[in-house]
């Protein structure tokens, strides 16, 4: 299936290869390079790409780009869907995933594909597993190593493979017991340029921080699990409960993990907790033009509405912008022509303004259409679903568990047409 | 960095600059090997690192490697390559050294630089002497390296194979499958036979994780020897064969990669297959679930025959394409093909569709996986579905893939071309998700395209006008390649839609006045395709457009116009010859498609008005005729010997008018997606719309079914299996006899039944299977256990049935629903109704006998086995006919359909003899065998529905204790008030449990309970059913209370579905319209309020009578009340237009009435009447209803 995996730097550099068949020379992300040379945006670059010999699928994510090299047919989502595992990986040992982090820890994120792949089809991508055999490095784990020789592979024999529940290591303990759920709901709506909705829905996703020890067995259930329209679930939810009493049902992995994604049922009027008022116009015969934006509270069910921030890509043919803000700061890169008007917090009383003279290039025609505005935004404690959990039992262990449970609203993909 | 490092380095630094100074300064002997001689200071630098600690603080630290490689790639561009081996002097020396530290970190370095993508083979002789070592971590480096480079070194890899060998009997599972693993990995062609016989050994191993090892590795050995394939197959075969989840995906992918072509390996597999599916981990479900698609293609009929045969639709020629590859057919076909339309008719009516258990269970089986958090899973379920499923359940994968629209680009983009396929075949799956294909500026321009590709799908007379107004938005787009595609995308809209075709051209028309060159070009493009539709009322725009040539410079726009303007010029005849004397003007100037579209526009101008163009002709055909283009220059050369009247001009000039002003058909705008589906769908062939390497063809569905016996199973010890499965609480060994009744089952149904009766049989067989499979797996057992009560019951029931029939006549149609029919029977329905009622009587006769025999069974209480020898004996006791031909195919399906019935999970009474109440009631009902029927207790009208089980503590809750609940729908004798509930244990732990009771019940006012006697002892393994009694006072109001083992106490609660809350009454048709009176009249003034009706719109399926009788009573313990009954007595009397259904029952505390009215219409519509004096209750049984109807 998967043949090799290259990682790729946005300049082109290749930095780390891996072959789980024979060697593919590297030659052959020539072709890749070439298309990326042609895209504008990274994001731009053709997810699949037929080169005379092999099939390349890439990903692009924080800023590098996972190159998979394939010779046979095989469901790209397939090989997609691992890589971003890959990504999630790296993430999740070394809590970020960037070129330096892995060349810092090239060894290990070469031994870890080594792990998930066995002659290209996966063989354990589950993290509890992964990290059996080999432990994610911490600083004192580090200083030990140092000191004594000993190094991060798990001298014992993983067991979690030969588990039936192979998303939960064996043998966890901890002295304070905790289970943390967040319940994040984020908006995606794009709204017309006199405010009204074309078209919003809420994606909810339930994180979960479980530090349990031994064989915990969890049931969450909602108050209203009516609302959810649409849910996926992490492979240790049973489907079949769900589906006849609406609750979770579940032995959770070790640490943390997405429990569930969800959708909420699109009859249901999502309430759209800002508003934004906004003017952009530039004049037909001088260069000129003028921006005027406002955002106001809307329907915020009586929580502050913080982390405001407007984004806005520019014109090309904008020369320079004089605008002010009565709140927060505004960033504006030349070069982009991106401009970040970082609000803040919400403040009924007093609307945020922001608002200036853009100038355009001598000559320039006037753009045709104005740009939209990307709003990001943070309701904390309020999912705006409504949606609520009810409780979480716990069986199969004696202990008592401290839980909490945490709800925020963002903005998604939150787009005001203007 | 620490300054420490930076001090290390120091000295590195330094040793190159003075070496390339010595390069430089020219000791040429020494060129071959200058840079690091042996003895040169950098050696001594390693060699001093073992006896400095600091050096070991500096190697384990990931950072400082990278230095590291830095400095050696700096030295690598400095020296030449001979000078490599050299370098790695070092390495090779921790390798030797016996400290593992240094191998360690010998090791980090080296894979380090594979992992770069630098050339380390040099070591290879060095590294494989560590493959013995005991530190694991070097150990393991060590097979990455072997892994590696083996390919290239493969006489000295060989130095490492017995090491391995040695691995592979080790006591630990782990080693040996981590050797097999290396071993496997190490391509070298020596070693063939020495794989073969590991994997054959891996293969039978014990551990289940050496077994998924050995399937891994069978593909590998394939890559490196094809010639070893049939041996190969074998161990493949054995290895599907396999029970645990752990090897199924594994050894799937390897069947895929080494004999995909062998569908035959899968038949005996094939149920164990779906049904492990779920348990399956994430990427081998993805495998599984595309070899399945492909299997079922080859082995059931199409789900959407009738429809496509009816339909003159691609799918009509999809059909017959299969019959084309059939070529003993080929006769047959022609002819077929003939009178294709009353062939196709008389088909259908020949063989109803009836869609083949198993393939309904693999439909079944992958419906959860939709709710996969892994996206590739989702998309192989749901290209199954659109593959496999009748059309009216494809909708159900519409969801699922939207949501993965929300994940990331790459998804986003897979998933988009997946659904512009989709959506051309089955446009209104998607429609209700419109919106969510709407674009945002922040997409990236791949997936703009796409979603503009769906919208346009998506595209019809009603949605037409909000798309457009969002196309309107995108026009303004600063991406211009995505204007140009909203532009092509209204265009195919103004083409599949004539009502917006004027709107969208005055809409493009306005675009041609847009600044953006590229927009106008695209637009003018767009418009003479649209406007080839109907050129005539268009010359406006046409006179428009000829003006646009001063200004458009894009060459294709250009052309276009051109075009437009010589194909119509009669519309324009003024302006015509003008364009041509400013083009004849520009010609040497313009790009080589306008130049040809010049000669053109020329060329029908001299046709229809050569008086004013015949220079200008001339003109441009001279220039044309030196153009540096030989197509040019050709072109001229043949216009002007067809148009220019010479004396030797050949025959053709006389068609020149013909040639030049033929009459166009209008283009048709396609979308690229038009016909991809003949790639499977989520394939890389699909997005690529070419044929990738390995590809599998999806074949076309077969005209007639394959044997579908191929699938039964001897001895399908699978069942035991997987322990997710056990969390589901399936006992290991119960599958085991349901499977092997299942086998015996169609000698029985087949011997038993008469020939017209086995259409009636079947009927019912597939009835009770399909519910019973349909149920939860893991209530399966008990869900048996109860409907094999049932199922005896019923037939006693029927018996009685039968005596009312006998006393006063019922229309079979009465009967029919009391034996619980399933929707599948109704498809049936094509069947002579009169065969059926012959068949009843016979399987009366049949019952009658059986249940005699239960009724032995129960008094001696015999023992589970000896019940279901006995039963294999009465199975056996007709005299076994030979299989006939013609009704062979029914009868498999029959064997199929009895899959699950027979599970001989114990009936109640046999279990223990603590059922008292059942039992008691078992007795009352069989006295009501020889009683008249006064005494008859309503529930023998009862149908014998499924009932459904509830779970009341789960199997790790309750530790290894497991619970269920389902409400028998029996009369609890000790007090009628009560409704009876049965409570079925199971000690699935590994000991007993003792004093299984209840206590401290907290109830609602109002409510009681009667318990159950104490259980003493419950056996590990053993199942035993109780029965109590709640009065839960005509609420829905749940019933708390505790189970208390002789360990630990659960609370529990029970919570009745409000259609429980009642028990059936028997009335007649008169009766009941009286009763319905006096409950609307009883109230007066506040007349309906004790009445709720409901307009409802029935589920496609459930449109039959017997579907909604069937609904009904399962929703709500109510009795029907026999409609025909009166229209019998009186015949006069014209049926009414629509059936009622009617159904009464009373509820159980306070016997206030429930009637229950159903009207069907046509087309679905219906209306439901409930009349209720207990408004809440009332209320809440429309609900329940209602559900059950429309779902």
């Amino acid at each position: 299936m998967i043949n090799s995996l290259f990682l790729i730097n946005p300049s082109g550099e290749i930095f780390l290869e891996k072959h789980w068949k024979s060697v593919v020379s590297r030659s052959v992300c020539d072709y890749f390079l070439e298309a990326k040379e042609k895209a504008l945006e990274p994001e731009d670059v053709p997810p699949v790409i037929h080169t005379p010999h092999h099939y390349l699928i890439s990903i692009y994510r924080d800023k590098l780009f996972f190159l998979s090299v394939i010779q046979t047919e095989v469901p790209p989502l397939f090989v997609i869907e691992f890589l971003h595992r890959v990504a999630e990986m790296i993430q999740d040992y070394f809590g970020e995933c960037s070129e330096t982090v892995v060349k810092d820890h090239m060894v290990m994120v070469y031994e870890l594909l080594e792990e998930m792949l066995d002659n290209g089809f996966p063989l354990a991508t589950e993290s509890n597993v992964l990290k059996e055999m080999i432990r994610p490095p911490t600083i004192l784990r580090s200083v030990v190593n140092t000191l004594t020789g000993t190094s991060n592979v798990g001298d014992t024999l993983p067991t979690g493979q030969l588990s039936t529940i192979p998303w939960r290591r064996a043998g966890v303990r901890y002295t304070n017991n905790e289970a943390y759920f967040d319940v994040v709901e984020e908006i995606d709506a794009i709204l017309d340029q006199s405010g009204t909705t074309v078209f919003a829905e809420i994606q909810g996703v339930v994180e979960a921080c479980v530090k349990l020890s031994g064989m915990p067995d969890l049931t969450l259930s909602f108050m209203n699990p009516r609302l959810l329209d649409d849910v996926s679930f992490h492979p240790c939810v049973r489907y079949k409960l769900w589906e006849s009493e609406r609750v979770l049902s579940f032995i959770p992995p070790d640490g943390n993990f997405t429990l569930m994604t969800y959708h909420v049922n699109a009859q249901n009027l999502v309430a759209i907790p800002v508003y934004v008022k906004q003017s952009i116009s530039f004049f037909e015969c001088g260069s000129d033009g003028r921006l005027d934006v406002t955002v106001g509270p809307k329907q915020t069910m009586g929580k502050t509405v913080e982390g405001v921030m407007v984004t806005v890509h520019l014109p090309k043919t904008i020369l320079s912008i004089n605008l002010t803000a009565t709140q927060g700061s505004y960033t504006y890169d030349n070069g982009t022509k991106l401009l970040v008007w970082d609000i803040g917090k919400l403040n009924p009383q007093k609307l945020p303004n922001l608002r200036g003279s853009l100038s355009l290039q001598a000559g320039a025609p006037k753009p045709e259409e104005n740009p939209s505005l990307n709003i990001d935004l943070k309701i904390q404690q309020l999912a705006i679903s409504g949606l609520k959990v009810n409780r979480l039992d716990m069986f199969g262990e004696k202990y008592k568990p401290f839980k909490g449970v945490k709800y925020i609203t963002k903005a998604g993909k939150f787009q005001v047409r203007t | 960095m620490t300054p420490m490092q930076k001090l290390l380095q120091l000295p590195v630094n330094a040793m190159n600059m003075v070496k390339t100074a010595q390069d430089q300064m020219g000791q040429q002997d020494e060129a071959k090997s200058p840079v690091m001689t042996p003895d040169g200071g950098n050696h001594n630098w390693y060699n001093g690192e073992p006896n400095d600690p600091r050096h070991i603080r500096f190697g384990s630290g990931g950072g400082d490697q990278e230095e590291r490689a830095h400095l050696e790639e700096g030295g690598g561009s400095l020296s030449s390559l001979v000078t490599q081996p050299l370098r790695h002097d070092d390495l090779k020396e921790m390798l030797d050294s016996n400290k593992d530290s240094l191998k360690l970190e010998a090791m980090k370095r080296i894979v380090a630089m594979i992992a770069r993508g630098k050339n380390a083979s040099d070591l290879f002789p060095a590294v494989v002497k560590n493959v013995a070592c005991k530190n694991i971590e070097v150990k393991k480096l060590v097979y990455v390296y072997l892994v590696r480079y083996a390919e290239e070194q493969q006489d000295l890899a060989l130095l490492s194979i017995s090491t391995f060998q040695r691995g592979l009997k080790d006591p630990n599972q782990l080693i040996r499958a981590s050797a097999l693993r290396v071993l496997s990995s190490i391509r070298v062609t020596i070693i063939v036979p020495i794989m073969m016989l590991a994997i054959k050994e891996a293969a039978s191993d014990m551990s289940p994780y050496v077994r998924k090892t050995a399937a891994h590795a069978i593909p590998k050995l394939y890559s490196l020897d094809p010639e070893q394939k049939d041996c190969l197959i074998e161990v493949i075969e054995k290895l599907l064969a396999d029970k645990t989840t752990l090897v199924a995906g594994s050894v799937v992918m390897a069947f895929e990669e080494v004999c995909p072509e062998r569908i035959d390996l899968i038949h005996k597999n094939y149920r164990k297959l779906c049904n492990l599916l779920i348990d399956v981990e994430e990427w081998g479900q993805v495998v599984i679930i595309n070899m399945l698609t492909r299997y079922a293609r080859t082995q059931f009929l199409n789900p959407n025959m009738n429809e496509s045969l009816l339909e003159e639709g691609g799918g009509e020629k999809a059909f017959y394409g299969s019959d084309n590859d059939d070529d003993t057919d080929d006769e047959e076909d022609k002819e077929e093909k003939e009178k294709k339309k009353t062939e196709a008719t008389a088909i259908v009516k020949r063989k109803p569709y009836v869609m083949d258990p198993d393939h309904r269970l693999l439909l079944r089986n992958t419906k959860p996986l939709l709710q996969s958090r892994n996206a590739a899973v989702v998309m192989a379920v749901a290209q199954l579905y659109f593959h496999l499923a009748p059309k009216a359940e494809v909708g159900v994968i519409a969801k699922a893939l939207v949501r993965l629209m929300r994940s990331h680009s790459e998804v986003q983009y897979v998933v988009l071309q997946n659904v512009a396929t989709m959506s051309i075949k089955r446009r209104g799956m998607f429609e209700p998700y419109l919106k969510s294909f709407y674009i945002r500026s922040t997409d990236p321009t791949q997936i703009k395209v796409l979603k503009l590709e769906v919208l346009t799908n998506l595209a019809n007379e009603t949605n037409i006008s909000t798309i457009l107004r969002e196309f309107q938005t995108y026009i303004k787009s600063n991406d211009k390649d995505f204007v140009a595609a909203t532009i092509q995308a209204i265009g195919r809209c103004a083409t599949n839609i004539g009502e917006v075709r004027d709107t969208c051209l005055n809409g493009l028309v306005q675009l041609l006045s847009n600044r953006d060159e590229l927009v106008v070009a695209e637009s003018v493009v767009v418009i003479k395709k649209l406007l080839q539709m109907q050129p005539e009322q268009h010359s406006d725009i046409i006179k428009h457009m000829a003006k646009l040539t001063d200004n458009i410079q894009v060459p294709m726009a250009r052309a276009s116009i051109l075009w437009l303007i010589g194909e119509y010029c009669e519309h324009v005849p003024k302006i015509a010859p003008d364009v041509l004397r400013k083009m004849a003007k520009t010609f040497t100037n313009e790009e080589d498609i306008v130049k040809l579209q010049i000669i053109n526009l020329a060329a029908k101008l001299y046709l229809t008005n050569s008086k004013q163009t015949k220079l200008l002709t001339q003109y441009v055909l001279n220039l044309a005729k030196y153009d540096q283009n030989y197509d040019i220059r050709d072109r001229a050369r043949f216009i002007r010997q067809l148009i220019v009247p010479t004396d030797k001009s050949g025959a053709l000039s006389k068609y020149a008018k013909k040639l030049f002003l033929a009459l166009k058909p209008a283009p048709v705008l396609e979308s690229p997606f038009k016909d991809r589906d003949h790639f499977q769908l989520g394939s890389l062939s699909h997005l690529l719309n070419a044929k990738a390497g390995g590809y599998q063809v999806l074949p076309d569905w077969p005209e007639a079914a394959p044997d579908p016996s191929v699938r039964n199973v001897e001895v399908p010890e699978w069942t035991k299996c997987s322990s997710r499965e056990k969390r589901k609480e399936k006992k290991a060994d119960k599958p085991f006899y349901s499977d092997s009744e299942g086998e015996s089952g169609p000698t029985e149904s087949a011997d038993s039944a008469s020939d017209t009766a086995s259409g009636s049989e079947s009927g019912s067989g597939s009835e009770e299977s399909g519910s019973g499979s349909e149920s939860e797996e893991s209530n399966e057992e008990s869900e048996s256990a109860s409907e094999e009560d049932e199922e005896e019951e019923g037939k006693k029931k029927k018996k009685n049935v039968e005596k009312i029939k006998a006393r006063k006549p019922v229309p079979e149609s009465e009967s029919e629903p009391s034996s619980g029919e399933d929707v599948k029977k109704s498809e049936k329905k094509s069947k002579p109704r009169i065969g059926s009622s012959e068949s009843e009587s016979e399987e009366d006769d049949d019952s009658e006998s059986e249940s005699s025999e239960s009724e032995e069974e129960e008094s001696e209480e015999e023992s589970e086995e000896e019940t279901k020898k006995k039963k294999k004996t009465t199975a056996s006791k007709p005299p076994s006919k030979p299989p006939k031909k013609e009704n062979k195919k029914e009868k498999k399906e029959m064997s199929l359909l009895d899959f699950d019935d027979f599970d001989p999970a114990p009936s109640p009474s046999q279990v223990t003899p603590l059922n008292n109440f059942l039992s008691s009631s078992l007795v009352t009902d069989l006295e009501g065998l020889s009683l008249t029927d006064n005494v008859l207790s309503p529930t023998t009208i009862v149908p014998s529905g499924n009932l459904k089980t509830y779970e009341l503590l789960h199997r790790i809750t309750g530790e290894g204790l497991s619970v269920e609940y389902c409400f028998s729908r029996q009369p609890f004798s000790p007090d009628p008030h009560m409704v009876a509930v049965k409570i079925q244990f199971t000690n699935s732990a590994t000991s007993e449990a003792k004093s299984l009771h209840m206590e401290d019940a907290k109830l609602q006012s109002g409510m009681r309970i009667k318990e159950f006697p104490e259980i003493e002892v419950l056996p590990a393994g053993e199942t035993v059913s109780v029965v109590m009694g709640i009065d839960f006072c005509d609420s829905t109001q749940a019933a708390n209370f505790q189970l208390c083992t002789h360990t630990r106490k659960f609370f529990v609660s029970i919570q009745p579905p409000v259609g429980e809350l009642m028990m059936p009454i028997f009335m007649t048709e008169n009766e009941f319209k009286k009763e319905q009176e006096m409950l609307l009249q009883s109230l007066g003034q506040l007349m309906g309020m004790n009445e709720i009706t409901e307009k409802l719109t029935l589920e496609e399926k459930c449109q039959g009578e017997h579907a909604v009788v069937q609904r009904v009573t399962t929703a709500a313990n109510l009795s029907r009340v026999p409609c025909g009954s009166d229209k019998e007595c009186s015949h006069p009397v014209p049926p009414p237009p629509f059936p009622i259904h009617r159904f009464a029952g009373k509820t159980v505390t306070s016997g206030s009435l429930v009637l229950v009215s159903v009207v069907t219409k046509e087309d679905g519509a219906a209306q439901l009447t409930v009349n209720c004096e207990k408004m809440v209750i009332g209320t809440m049984l429309v609900k329940d209803i209602l559900q059950a109807l429309t779902q």
